[in-house]
């Protein structure tokens, strides 16, 4: 390993301009003659809009247009579409309800953008919406899924009765049905998986820009994909051809999901900034973001798991209600059928799996991908079945994971996937050692005579990640491939440029790509640039998501590198006048095998552009390749989280006292950065099992809209993390990589949950477990009467 | 309201400015739309995550929670005055990068402000608990706050040595 190559844990080249204050994140960014854009939303979470009167509005102080729906649907600015086909079990395809850019008509949930202004400055435009007046006649709301499809609840889009979107199944439910008749036990347990608010720190936003004079489009956005939004934009939307919109995402605060998908605000963007020939600029505002930005999870589900005498578990059945929001997001389909069904194998080996899913229309802000997307819902189910049977059965919860752990690979599950690598076993082993388990019994009964309930929760999860063969998810509906695209460029002085179409948004590509460059070429880490985020400059990708980055991202650069390094060898062979098969190359050095003549790697990079020791005939001047890199299967990536809490009975405060994690990623490029994504990971799972929670009144109303309503977790609810590695080898993909973004926020909700329950005795919690939860669950169980 | 303008002026990283500014403008608005210190951000507009702390007269306050024309006369310090353009980093940002405490960046230059006053009011050898409990008005959404803790740590030790950026910055 060199000091800048694979699993070197180098510090990071992009930090040097976020901690000075100089990145560019796209409120950064200020266009000549820009003008600013302020969207008026709806306050009702279901209405008719029976009029909007912008007079007034429109003669307010530095008003450019007010526009609205009436004014969209005139221009024939199409609607915003989801990506991802998803039939019924009857056949019948989902049931996708218009979603234009501005409402036309009706507002669906509260947030739902009715108008915008555009003025010289913010201030004015603000003020001017104020002036907007909007004859609404408000209708009946339904914000819960489950009482979404109940008879008599409002009808949200005409075209999907009992607002139900669709009705998909997967998994053989005869089969299923027989294996419980079978069984010597059955867990049931009903679990809500809580609604959550991504809230990347940098709130999203966008400049549109349109250039009269050769009628392009740039759009400057804080999006994950700026391809896929060009492509969305120009071919859905209808806002101008590919070729005549460039989309630019420059530094990216955070994104979680939330940033992959094509919002109205960017289309009203570009389209107002047509309409005015002025740049639009327009930045969320963190309450805007609350009602604007997709949510995720929202499920309602009732699981039953099936166990044999020795508790191997024979089967697992699941019934959920997803709940899409008001429209269907752009990849929201997917979330809660291939994304989550296809994992409740878990790290297993369950026979037969039936799980159905319902998604339905709410009037609330659509539900999409939120960091791990349907794995940490399917996670949860499995890691609370088999935590709560393990209990019920009176067996220890570790040996019976370890009793029903896949051992033999590949292995095929019963919904889908083909798992090609683990070692579910060593991960588990290496964690029990790490959190000291032996001991925890001691620190129980020291918490105990502090008068504290100490619990230990596991979470042997498994996700499926590197997202993924293109064939495979065109198969099961996505619109798009999953492949992604490279170019290395390599310049005279044998500098190199990497294009790719991942994007970074804090996961640090600008060093672990420059890593795989290095290690590759053998060149310093300093002479090599990551360029990305810009359709004008790398030509397509897919961009990030789904922890593909590495496994995908990467592996398309080594395919290019591959190429380059075939090409410089054929012009080290006319510079040393050997034959090509002879080259070999190492360590930046190309030299004749057998002989003491070589060739440094700068001097044949600049051969390779003065062209004079080959003719053109023989070879094309430049050093300069291409790759697509499309995977073989998903990835893998799995582990064992165990956290410890302390429970105060008094109160119901948690305190998670220690967390330990090993995590099998396969090929780790950057350690340091591999534990940050670990770290984070966690920290967003801790928040969804303890504080976080998106609430909507019966009225719709959004009542968690703030950051002081809203409870994330702050410096002082998490312990330090002991954060720890297994290695399988990904065989899917030339690196080896598994992907390590997700991990922790689909691990750690189930450790955190079952680390309580065990504490306080009860399985009767929800999501969030915040102090009033746990403490109503201890009062709840206490006042059963034990038998005698 | 729109239109009637108001002058203030006040020391911004070491420098005499004065600006016309609308009444309501916040200090964090005169950075970063009059001034295009755009190193200090705007994450809520709550009071609550932090990614705009400043200091000003030497104190960490959050710019999105006051008018800049509370402010005449003030010195104020950003992220981009707190080492000079092209010399060396201050200890806490250099601390920052080697222990990994930042991911997206977009919380870090609040983070690292609001450290730099934490070394102020507490001192160099600063524990766990001190600092996660003293983080309690900054959110990073990015890093779960293990290496944030571990950057600012060794950054307050790191800053008893002075180093030129340090010494410039108080």
């Amino acid at each position: 390993m060199s000091a800048t190559g694979i699993g070197a844990a180098v510090r990071r080249k992009e930090d040097r301009r976020f901690i000075t204050g100089t990145g560019h994140y796209t409120d950064d960014i200020n266009r000549p003659g820009q003008a600013y854009a302020y969207f008026l939303r709806s306050p009702h979470a279901h209405a008719t809009i029976k009029s909007i009167d912008i007079k007034a509005a429109s003669k307010m102080p530095g008003v450019l247009a007010v526009l609205t729906g009436a004014e969209l649907a005139a221009d024939q600015i199409g609607n915003l579409i989801c990506g991802w086909m998803i039939h019924s079990k009857d056949g019948s395809p989902m049931k996708m309800a218009a979603h234009p850019a501005l409402a036309n008509g009706k507002a669906c949930h509260v947030g739902d953008p009715i108008a915008v202004v555009v003025a010289e400055t913010l201030a004015q435009a603000r003020d001017a919406a104020e002036k907007i007046a909007v004859d609404y006649a408000a209708l009946p709301a339904v914000a819960d899924p489950a009482a979404a499809q109940k008879a008599g609840a409002p009808s949200i889009h005409d075209i999907a009765p009992n607002n139900t979107i669709y009705q998909w199944h997967l998994g053989d439910g005869k089969a299923v049905d027989a294996a419980f008749r079978s069984a010597k036990h059955v867990t049931k347990l009903d679990i809500i998986n809580n609604r959550l608010v991504p809230n990347a720190i940098e709130p999203r936003a966008a400049i549109g820009e349109y250039d009269a004079g050769v009628g392009t489009f740039t759009l400057w956005n804080t999006t994950q994909n700026p391809h896929v939004a060009r492509l969305v934009i120009a071919a859905f939307v209808g806002m101008a051809p590919e070729h005549k919109l460039r989309v630019i995402a420059p530094d990216v605060g955070g994104g979680f999901g939330s940033k992959i998908f094509i919002y109205p605000e960017e289309v009203v963007a570009l389209w107002a900034s047509k309409r005015v020939g002025r740049p639009v600029k327009w930045v969320a505002d963190r309450s805007e973001a609350f009602v604007a930005d997709a949510h995720g999870r929202d499920h309602v589900t009732h699981a039953e798991m099936a166990f044999d005498q020795e508790g191997k578990i024979l089967g697992l059945r699941a019934k959920t209600i997803a709940n899409l929001g008001a429209y269907m997001s752009t990849f929201s389909s997917s979330v809660p059928t291939y994304l989550y069904a296809t994992l409740l194998s878990g790290q297993y080996e369950i026979p037969q799996i039936y799980c159905e899913v319902d998604a339905v229309y709410t009037n609330t802000v659509p539900v999409d991908a939120y960091r791990g997307a349907g794995r940490p819902e399917a996670t949860f189910v499995v890691e609370r079945l088999v935590e709560v049977g393990a209990r019920e059965m009176g067996q220890d919860p570790a040996e019976l994971r370890r009793k029903n752990f896949i051992k033999k690979f590949p292995h095929q599950t019963p919904v889908i996937m083909a798992y090609d690598a683990g070692d579910y076993n060593a991960s588990l082993k290496k964690a029990l050692e790490l959190a000291d388990h032996k001991g925890f019994g001691k620190r129980k009964r020291e918490s105990a005579r502090n008068g504290k309930l100490r619990g230990l929760g596991f979470s042997t999860y498994i996700e499926a990640c590197g997202i993924a063969p293109s064939q495979a998810v065109g198969s099961l509906g996505a619109g798009v491939g999953l492949w992604e695209s490279a170019e290395v460029r390599v310049n005279p002085t044998g500098s190199v440029e990497v294009l790719t179409g991942s994007h970074a948004h804090g996961q640090g590509h600008e060093t672990t790509f420059a890593q795989l460059v290095s290690e590759r070429l053998g060149i310093p880490i300093d002479n090599i640039s990551v360029v990305h985020g810009d359709t004008d400059k790398v030509q397509f990708g897919m961009g990030t998501y789904g922890s593909r980055s590495g496994a995908v991202g990467m592996s398309a650069i080594a395919k290019a590198l591959d190429k380059i390094e075939a090409k410089a060898k054929k012009v080290a062979a006319h510079m040393l006048e050997a034959a090509e098969g002879d080259i070999e190359f190492k360590d930046g050095k190309f030299s004749v095998a057998g002989t003491d003549k070589s060739a440094a790697w700068g001097d044949v990079t600049l051969n390779a552009y003065i062209a004079h020791k080959f003719s053109g005939q023989e070879l094309e001047p430049g050093l300069k390749e291409g790759a697509f890199y499309d995977p073989t299967n998903f990835t893998f990536p799995a582990g064992c989280h165990i956290c410890e809490v302390e429970v105060d009975p008094e109160t119901g405060n948690t305190d998670i006292v220690a967390w330990t994690a090993v995590d099998d990623f396969g090929v780790i490029v950057n350690p340091m950065i591999v534990e940050g994504q670990v770290h984070g990971g966690i920290a967003q799972g801790v928040g969804q099992a303890l504080c976080e929670g998106a609430v909507y009144d019966k009225d719709g109303q959004l009542v968690t809209g703030s950051f002081m309503d809203y409870c994330m977790p702050r410096a002082d609810h998490l312990p330090a993390l002991r954060v720890d590695t297994t290695m399988t080898k990904c065989p899917s993909n030339p690196l080896g990589i598994k992907g390590c973004g997700e991990a922790g926020a689909i691990a750690a909700p189930a450790a955190v949950i079952n680390a309580i329950t065990d504490a306080i005795g009860s399985e009767g919690l929800t999501m969030p477990a915040t102090p009033h939860v746990v403490w109503a669950a201890l009062q709840k169980a206490n006042s059963i009467p034990k038998a005698a | 309201m729109a239109g009637e303008t108001a002058a203030v002026s006040m020391t911004v990283n070491g420098k005499p400015i004065t600006a016309n500014v609308d009444p309501r403008t916040l200090l964090v608005q005169l950075l970063r739309e009059h001034l295009r210190l755009t190193g200090t951000h705007v994450g809520c507009d709550t009071s609550q995550c932090g990614a705009c702390v400043v200091q000003v007269n030497g104190k960490a306050i959050k710019s999105c929670t006051v008018l800049a024309l509370q402010l005449q006369g003030a010195d104020v310090l950003t992220i981009e005055g707190l080492a000079p353009a092209d010399g060396p980093l201050h200890p806490m940002q250099e601390a920052f990068r080697e222990n990994h405490g930042l991911q997206c960046g977009f919380c870090t230059p609040g983070m690292i402000m609001t450290a730099v006053d934490i070394v102020r009011r507490k001192g160099h050898d600063l524990d766990d608990r001190t600092i996660r409990e003293e983080l309690e008005g900054n959110i990073c959404r990015c890093t779960g706050y293990h290496n944030i803790v571990k950057a600012i740590a060794a950054g307050a030790r790191a800053m008893r040595g002075g180093g030129a950026a340090a010494k410039a910055a108080e």
